[in-house]
């Protein structure tokens, strides 16, 4: 427990970055030369000829087709046509699965009875590849959008209901204790204490899910789709098309990467208080 | 008349075969303030608990106001050693809590709970975040937040267990002008012997295995220090130290008993 007096204005504490500025900018720096030394050597092995376009067309050429994409489309749609359909499948996949996931983990983490009935449903199917079984989906749910927005839900609702659980479980028993001798309902501990305690836990879920999320939709539409990212890429490669599978490639890492970021900055805004000594 | 009344208790610990606590009887009036001391294995955490409805004793009965004692409940308000404030609310929302819970409109729940800020000397703290404040301030927090409630009495578990001694000090002095000021009847438990002696109008000393009263005092410092008189003076009178090494020497004794 700290006892440290803090001439408090209203400026936010500096306990947010435990490393100094000086350091991480430095970090910083090294990732982004990183990055542009691998660009460098993209551009001289296309350059000099040293792999052929087929295999990897020069980082001009991607540039040119992505603007070709971005504006006239490739396979009937526009690159944001499949950058927001895939977009709306994991979005609409990620809706319900907080939805459903968040009440079953707090069930989890605080009813024996609950704990006992799901936990063994989600640790059977949680290990499971959802590539093993989108076979069974298809053959029950067709190659609509419904068994893709289904695959990535069942991706998502595992990590989610799992850390919910956990952060329920590990709920400091003081504030419990201190919310019931205030007069609460079990309802009121619920929406009160236990929920807003596990929230960095459930947003932590939601970072993981998205993670797995993603990457099984973009496998699912290499599958079954005639839309979206992954599918954009697999129709290209059949053609050989090289330079829109590069292109594709990186939009969808650039999706990861800002789901990610977007994600953390959003755990910072919605629990600050995480990581304080408090 | 009593208000709090604990008739025989008993408590024990599941699968345990000593008692923690053994044959407990205690009357708590309006207008005191009793302190349970005791060394650590003594139950007065137990005790605390007992009576905040934590967990249930295996014999005897509680009562408040003649009705028994079932459940936490908000007519017992409870300061934790370890301040048991909610982060994600600022200092105002966490004072009016107690309020929220039972449904009190907003306007009127942060204008008892200012009262009840200004009351722990905290006026002006209303938009604090939780993690922004020291520990003395955190416990003040702690002890607005029971008394907005309103409660009948009061339980701290050692509430300034966990402070500097010179905060501790300020911590002491702040609760006998609230308790002067409220007329809350304050159940209060420590291990810090002139603490207990300083603040207690009534002090029963425990000892442990199983925990028991071993013996009871009438005191008056606090009085005497609500009513004016400085803390120092109170603390160097021959009579205080008389009694601070008298309840040392019960306590020394019984650890030896034990040990």
């Amino acid at each position: 427990m700290s006892s440290y007096e803090l001439p408090v204005t209203t400026a936010k504490p500096a306990a947010h970055a435990p490393i100094p500025v000086r350091r991480s900018l430095s970090t910083r720096w090294i990732s982004l030369l990183t990055l542009v030394a691998l660009l460098i050597i993209w551009w001289a092995v296309t350059a000099t000829g040293v792999i052929e376009p087929l295999f990897l067309p020069p980082p001009s050429a991607v540039l040119q087709k992505g603007w070709l994409l971005a504006t006239t489309g490739y396979m009937d749609s526009t690159l944001w046509q499949h950058l927001s359909a895939s977009l709306s499948r994991i979005g609409l996949g990620l809706g319900f699965a907080v939805l459903t996931a968040v009440p079953v983990g707090i069930a989890i983490g605080s009813s024996r009875i609950a704990r006992g009935i799901l936990d063994p449903l989600i640790e059977f199917y949680r290990p499971i590849p959802p590539l093993a079984y989108l076979p069974l989906i298809v053959i029950w749910c067709g190659i609509g959008e419904l068994s893709k927005v289904l695959l990535i839900y069942l991706a998502i609702f595992a990590p989610i209901a799992i850390a919910t659980a956990t952060g329920v479980r590990t709920v400091d028993p003081a504030k419990l204790r201190a919310a019931q001798s205030l007069g609460a309902t079990r309802a009121q501990l619920i929406r009160h204490v236990i929920l807003p305690s596990a929230l960095p836990d459930i947003l932590t879920g939601v970072r993981i899910g998205l993670g797995v999320g993603w990457s099984t939709l973009v496998a699912a539409e290499l599958i079954a789709a005639t839309s979206g990212l992954g599918f954009m890429v697999q129709s290209a490669a059949q053609f050989l098309v090289t330079d829109v599978v590069v292109l594709g490639i990186l939009v969808i890492a650039l999706i990861a990467f800002a789901m990610e970021m977007g994600l953390r900055a959003l755990q910072r805004k919605l629990v600050p208080w995480h990581g304080q000594a408090h | 008349m009593a208000l709090l009344q604990l008739e025989r208790i008993s408590a024990q610990y599941p699968g345990a075969t000593e008692p923690v606590l053994s044959d407990i009887s205690l009357d708590l009036g309006p207008q005191q303030l009793l302190v349970a001391l005791g060394p650590s294995g003594s139950g007065k955490t137990s005790l605390l608990n007992l009576i905040a409805g934590f967990v249930e004793p295996s014999a005897g009965r509680i009562t408040l106001d003649g009705v028994p004692v079932k459940g936490p409940s908000a007519e017992r308000g409870v300061v934790f050693q370890d301040d048991a404030l909610l982060p994600w609310q600022d200092v105002l929302a966490n004072v009016g809590f107690g309020l929220e819970l039972a449904g009190v409109s907003k306007a009127q729940r942060e204008v008892r709970a200012r009262e009840m800020l200004a009351l722990v000397d905290l006026a002006g703290f209303d938009s604090r975040r939780i993690w922004q404040l020291s520990g003395g301030q955190k416990q003040r927090v702690g002890l607005a937040r029971a008394l907005a409630a309103d409660p009948r009495v009061l339980l701290m578990d050692e509430p300034f267990g966990a402070l500097d001694a010179f905060t501790r000090e300020q911590m002491q002095e702040l609760l006998l002008q609230v308790w002067r000021r409220t007329a809350k009847p304050v159940f209060l438990i420590t291990h810090d012997i002139e603490e207990a002696v300083f603040l207690a109008t009534d002090l029963i000393l425990l000892a442990p295995n199983p925990g028991q009263i071993v013996e009871r005092l009438s005191l008056d410092f606090g009085q005497r220090y609500a009513a004016g008189e400085s803390a120092r003076a109170i603390k160097s009178d021959p009579r205080f130290i008389e009694t601070r090494e008298h309840v040392l020497g019960k306590v020394f004794s019984q650890r030896q008993v034990s040990a």
